[in-house]
């Protein structure tokens, strides 16, 4: 396969299901966004930025709520620790081909990696030539960036022009989209155990002290699942 | 400082406090074990802190979505899981249920109550 193949290959398969589901998840953010007075710059730059959903909606959430500047910076950085992980595992797919790659454009590429662009590239990267992949991830990273900019300007717009119950509906995507994601794809006893402990903490702090409520969650909830379930607990 | 330019700021360090973990995957790949338990805890605690998230989102939304019934949006969760178990794990149909159910919801709650 050819660089311009691979693009292309990647390009094609991020157009379907990828595309179409990022896109609903950023059309529900522009639409929040809107709600919460961004302007379409803003929203556009905080895509490309962050380019993690997640964290996005936490430094929307936090703002609105007038948490402190670095309490907001900590959290969104703590929801994206997942990142670490993710890079670490993928990157060394890309290399070792024909072609030898510089850190610079390694470092480049970890800005385009996403929870959808990560799981898509680790099964689809098993049966690819290793030249190939640098070019299919381009090519896939760009079409999910893409449509998730072009929907999150839609949402944005049309949060203004339409009914109240379209609204509302509008409104509901992202946090549903994300909470059919976690519950459906938590798969290990540790990770159902994380989304168990953080939803708790997280409510009960709610009614303490909120502006630090995710935190909590994410510190208290994470390190009591941990010490619950992760794999240090002997099993019988 | 203005607020929007404020909100512009903290937007940049968002972005530059997410990709400290994107850069640092790069840095250690190949160096650091993904099984060990440093792992597992940091992974528990992204778990957990996306969950706390969206459990506040649900539970006690801010702005246009404090204006609907708690009870339609927890409605719309369980509806959404159903109908992405029972259409095989398919998104759109598991999307497109939860918000229908809500939508129908609020409308017959401001028609009847």
């Amino acid at each position: 396969m050819t660089p311009r193949h691979a693009l292309r290959a990647g390009a094609r398969e991020a157009l379907g299901v990828p595309a179409a589901v990022l896109g609903a998840g950023f059309l529900g953010y522009g639409s929040l966004a809107g709600d919460a007075g961004y302007s379409i710059w803003l929203t556009l730059t905080a895509t490309l930025a962050i380019w993690a959903l997640p964290g996005q909606l936490v430094l929307m959430e936090m703002h609105a709520r007038e948490a402190a500047f670095l309490a907001t910076v900590f959290a969104v950085s703590l929801s994206a620790a997942r990142f670490l992980p993710m890079t670490l595992t993928l990157m060394p797919l890309m290399r070792g081909g024909c072609r030898v790659r510089r850190l610079w454009q390694f470092l480049l590429a970890a800005q385009l990696v996403s929870m959808t662009t990560w799981a898509v590239a680790m099964r689809r990267f098993e049966e690819m030539d290793v030249d190939a992949r640098w070019h299919y991830f381009l090519g896939f990273s760009a079409v999910c960036i893409g449509s998730s900019m072009l929907f999150a300007v839609i949402g944005q717009l049309l949060i203004g022009a339409l009914p109240p119950l379209a609204r509302y509906g509008l409104a509901l995507l992202t946090p549903l989209y994300f909470f059919v994601t976690l519950v459906g794809e938590a798969r290990t006893r540790m990770a159902i155990a994380a989304l168990v402990c953080g939803t708790g903490v997280a409510l009960l702090l709610h009614a303490y002290a909120p502006a630090w409520s995710l935190f909590g969650a994410g510190f208290i909830g994470g390190t009591v699942a941990w010490l619950w379930q992760g794999s240090h607990v002997r099993r019988r | 400082m203005s607020a929007a330019a404020e909100l512009w700021l903290l937007m940049l360090a968002c972005g530059g406090a997410t990709y400290l973990w994107r850069g640092l995957g790069v840095l250690l790949s190949g160096r650091l074990n993904p099984q060990s338990a440093i792992f597992e805890w940091v992974s528990c605690v992204a778990y957990a802190l996306v969950a706390g998230l969206i459990a506040r989102i649900i539970v006690a939304p801010s702005g246009l979505m404090a204006q609907t019934a708690l009870t339609d949006r927890l409605l719309a969760c369980v509806a959404a899981f159903v109908a992405y178990r029972l259409a095989r794990r398919n998104m759109f149909v598991g999307l497109i249920s939860g918000v229908l159910i809500f939508v129908a919801a609020t409308h017959l709650r401001s028609v009847f109550l």
